[in-house]
């Protein structure tokens, strides 16, 4: 009977006392909200970073500058490229600290500079993930719509994309599984996400289990119904055509 | 620079890939109407003429000039020309996220400025020729090679081009299915449409071909009318070649 006394003692301080089950919640809400932004954010610039990597590959690499937008297309290249190497070259956390501390060392910012941080580091991984989707398909595709007289953006619009984004959408989908247990390091610009939250009640209560415990579960949570929602996005896109 | 009658001219064309010279200073006058047929043996060039001529291979040097203009100038806008310039692909290279009805009416609704209604309707009368009307809401992996081979040929010609290049167009055929093709593509010249083939279909280009044209190690070696072409071949590459083929 002691043994069951003392559980339901621990799930109290955890949860009940000083309302905590409120505090995981507001945790939980701060860690969707970054995830959110940053997928967003990640999307984009992501997009546009694999855009002018995949450009290059196609039109430029090997050959010589003709044109006056040959030369800007090179520079956009030799950005990208550098701004990818020093991403992913480089811990996130980090990233983080330099966002806040740094950047935003005047206004000290937190949830801007998560957002800001996530999301470039994101973007990194979704450039080099649509960009291996787009040179993934087959080139006379994309030469079967430029004899048809489309331009290399309606090209990329209509033919190339569409097939590129269903052979990324796995990869794509792990990376926003990676993202939500990324933003676990946001405690250290003094956000109070999910992880900082379960941290503290187990600082507070000298309870280790149920804390870390249900923050682990609530994560698990979170990547299982984002693994259902892409499995069905995934089946959608399957289905239509063959 | 051209008479009326020319719809193709192409003067000096060279191109490189790196330091391999492929064409080698290639010359040729194409005019509406002709059914023009390249043979030659693989890596002699064929291909990579054809696909200068709509400049999906861009030449090293020399022009071409489609309807008087010279479409290897870098200020014009090579997509209108292409528009007028049809093409078929040994490999069909249909758009396999399109059913059959939208890899015909994507082309004309975007960048003709047709309506649905009309782009459709258009698609289907082509769809009708080649006999291939049923299939209109398939998706291209639901088809034969020489399907989509016939779907290729009418997505082209639903931009209404004034000239149909074709590169090889049943080599990837099973040889059961290459009638079919070839059958859509008579068709068409006796409809009057102007044709340039790179083909190693003998039977065909002696059938259609107004003009043929041998191609060997970036020049073309022989040309003339296929009466003269096959019975009295002049050059001994040629001699040698057709000895091979027929």
């Amino acid at each position: 009977m002691d043994f069951f006394e003392s559980i339901a003692q621990s799930f109290t301080k955890t949860f009940i006392t000083d309302d905590r089950w409120l505090q995981l919640l507001s945790g939980l809400g701060v860690t969707v909200l970054i995830t959110l932004v940053a997928a967003a954010i990640g999307i984009v610039l992501g997009f546009l970073i694999a855009m002018v990597r995949s450009t290059y590959d196609m039109q430029l690499q090997g050959r010589k500058c003709m044109k006056p937008s040959d030369y800007v297309l090179k520079v956009l290249n030799f950005i990208c490229n550098f701004y990818i190497t020093v991403i992913r070259g480089t811990p996130v956390v980090i990233q983080l600290m330099i966002m806040y501390f740094i950047v935003f060392a005047s206004s000290r910012e937190g949830i801007v500079a998560a957002f800001l941080s996530f999301g470039m580091n994101s973007a990194a991984y979704v450039a080099e993930i649509v960009r291996s989707g787009i040179m993934s398909i087959d080139k006379g595709q994309f030469e079967a719509s430029r004899s048809i007289g489309f331009n290399y953006r309606d090209t990329m619009l209509y033919i190339i994309i569409p097939q590129a984004f269903k052979n990324i959408l796995p990869a794509l989908g792990n990376e926003f599984i990676v993202l939500v247990k990324e933003t676990s390091v946001a405690g250290y610009v003094a956000l109070q996400d999910l992880t900082y939250v379960g941290n503290m009640i187990r600082s507070r209560t000298y309870e280790a289990f149920f804390p870390l415990i249900t923050v682990a579960l609530i994560y698990l949570i979170i990547v299982l119904i984002l693994s259902f929602l892409l499995k069905k996005l995934e089946r959608r896109l399957r289905n239509s055509d063959h | 620079m051209t008479t009326d009658n020319v719809l193709i001219k192409v003067d000096n064309l060279c191109k490189s890939f790196g330091d391999t010279e492929v064409l080698k200073g290639i010359n040729a006058e194409i005019d509406k109407g002709d059914v023009m047929v390249v043979i030659g043996a693989s890596g002699s060039g064929k291909s990579t003429f054809l696909r200068c001529l709509n400049l999906l291979e861009e030449p090293t040097s020399g022009s071409i000039y489609f309807e008087g203009v010279d479409i290897t100038d870098f200020s014009i806008d090579i997509n209108i020309h292409r528009q007028k310039m049809g093409m078929v692909f040994q490999q069909f290279n249909l758009f396999p996220h399109m059913t059959v009805l939208r890899n015909l009416t994507l082309g004309p609704m975007k960048l003709l400025k047709q309506t649905k209604e009309e782009a459709e309707a258009n698609a289907m009368r082509l769809l009708d020729r080649v006999g291939l009307a049923d299939r209109a809401n398939a998706y291209p992996s639901q088809l034969s090679g020489g399907q989509k081979q016939r779907i290729a040929i009418v997505r082209a010609l639903a931009m209404n081009p004034d000239v149909m290049l074709f590169d090889e167009p049943t080599s990837a055929l099973d040889p059961e299915m290459v009638g079919e093709v070839l059958e859509v593509m008579k068709q068409l010249a006796r409809d009057g449409m102007t044709m340039v083939v790179v083909t190693h279909e003998m039977g065909f280009a002696r059938e259609v071909g107004t003009d043929i044209v041998f191609v060997d190690e970036g020049v073309i070696v022989e040309q003339g009318p296929p009466s003269e072409f096959f019975e009295n071949p002049k050059s001994p590459r040629l001699r040698e070649f057709l000895s091979k083929v027929l």
